[in-house]
């Protein structure tokens, strides 16, 4: 597990780095996930050795959500000048780009015959 | 009483406290949800934030004291955003067949999140900071807080909405596609990762296992992509 973790902060890491260094706009945890990703490409069998720890990882994905939730408390001024128009855009918004993107995705899939099997 | 009082006060301040509170509520939540059946109003993630925001409520205790403890949970976000690059290692030869599918899901969902939360939000009086902070509000949230640094948005506040965000996407996606009779697990995961970051995935797991992994391709992908195209956006619109 420790050998797991020091991994994904490594590439996260590299990630910062490689952001901060040539001064991307693209944040330093998903170029980590890229290099990972490339990584695991060249070295399948690290993907079996990182499986477990990061699958058990992910299903708590939700909890680690929670810290930036509750600040909420520290905007109840902004949601009480905007709460209904941040409100429904959040939700129209939401909607709105749910059904493009299934749209667009079964839309392409029937175009190119891309089935799934 | 005062030594209740005394106790009381130093473990307000401590770290240790906040830590162990925001595990608890989880734990909580995560069991209450579970009780009432994974209904997509039992949100984990809304439960949790509301019981927390109550006992900060009651016991006057500033965010950033609360922060102090809950950082360490905050920051595995980080670490859980690269090992999203799992699943999609995994997932490759479906991701490889249905790249162009994607690409498209992708391109549609990330620009009309943000047009139509920019379009929506200013049709309806929102102005300045608050309207920036809304445009990264898909990306998953160590992202889409960066997105807002560097576009004159209010992190915090960005992280807020980021997280209403999801809670929205994970109570609407399954009703609203059953309702549409969308079966390919494919689509609805993928739509809900570009859509609802995280939370959306974390919801699409307990639904379906491809809906799952393709929904955490979507989250990654969005990602990138609103780190492009948010400010590109808000460039040519402010």
């Amino acid at each position: 597990m420790i050998r797991v973790l020091t991994l994904l902060l490594g590439f996260q890491l590299f990630g910062e780095s490689l952001a901060r260094g040539l001064s991307l706009s693209v944040p330093g945890p998903v170029i980590g996930l890229a290099g990972l990703f490339c990584t695991l490409l060249v070295f399948p069998r690290l993907a079996e050795f990182m499986r477990e720890t990061v699958t058990g990882f992910l299903a708590h994905l939700s909890l680690l959500f929670v810290p930036a939730g509750v600040g909420i408390v520290a905007h109840l001024d902004t949601f009480a000048s905007y709460g209904a128009g941040l409100a429904v855009a959040l939700v129209g918004s939401t909607v709105l780009a749910i059904l493009a993107a299934v749209g667009a995705f079964l839309l392409v899939a029937r175009l190119t015959g891309a089935g799934d099997d | 009483m005062t030594e209740a009082v005394a106790l009381w006060s130093y473990l307000a301040q401590e770290p240790l406290l906040w830590l162990t509170l925001t595990l608890a509520a989880y734990v909580i939540a995560d069991r209450l949800a579970e009780a009432l059946g994974r209904h997509p109003v039992a949100n984990p993630v809304l439960i949790s934030v509301i019981l927390l925001a109550v006992i900060l409520k009651v016991t006057a205790t500033p965010y950033a004291i609360y922060f102090e403890g809950a950082q360490f949970v905050h920051f595995m976000l980080g670490p859980a955003t690269v090992g999203l690059a799992l699943p999609l290692y995994f997932n490759l030869a479906r991701v490889r067949q249905s790249l162009l599918p994607m690409l498209a899901a992708l391109l549609a969902g990330s620009l009309v999140a943000i047009l139509s939360a920019l379009g929506i939000a200013w049709a309806l009086g929102v102005r300045g900071q608050a309207l920036l902070s809304l445009a990264p509000k898909s990306a998953t949230a160590p992202v889409a807080l960066g997105v807002s640094e560097a576009i004159g948005g209010q992190p915090t506040l960005t992280a807020v909405l980021v997280i209403l965000t999801g809670i929205t996407g994970a109570i609407v996606a399954t009703p609203m596609l059953n309702l549409l009779g969308v079966t390919d697990w494919r689509a609805r995961g993928f739509a809900v990762g570009v859509a609802a970051h995280g939370i959306g995935t974390a919801h699409a797991f307990r639904v379906h296992e491809t809906a799952g992994a393709f929904s955490g391709i979507g989250m990654g992908l969005n990602a990138v992509l609103t780190a492009v195209l948010a400010p590109l956006v808000v460039g040519l619109l402010f």
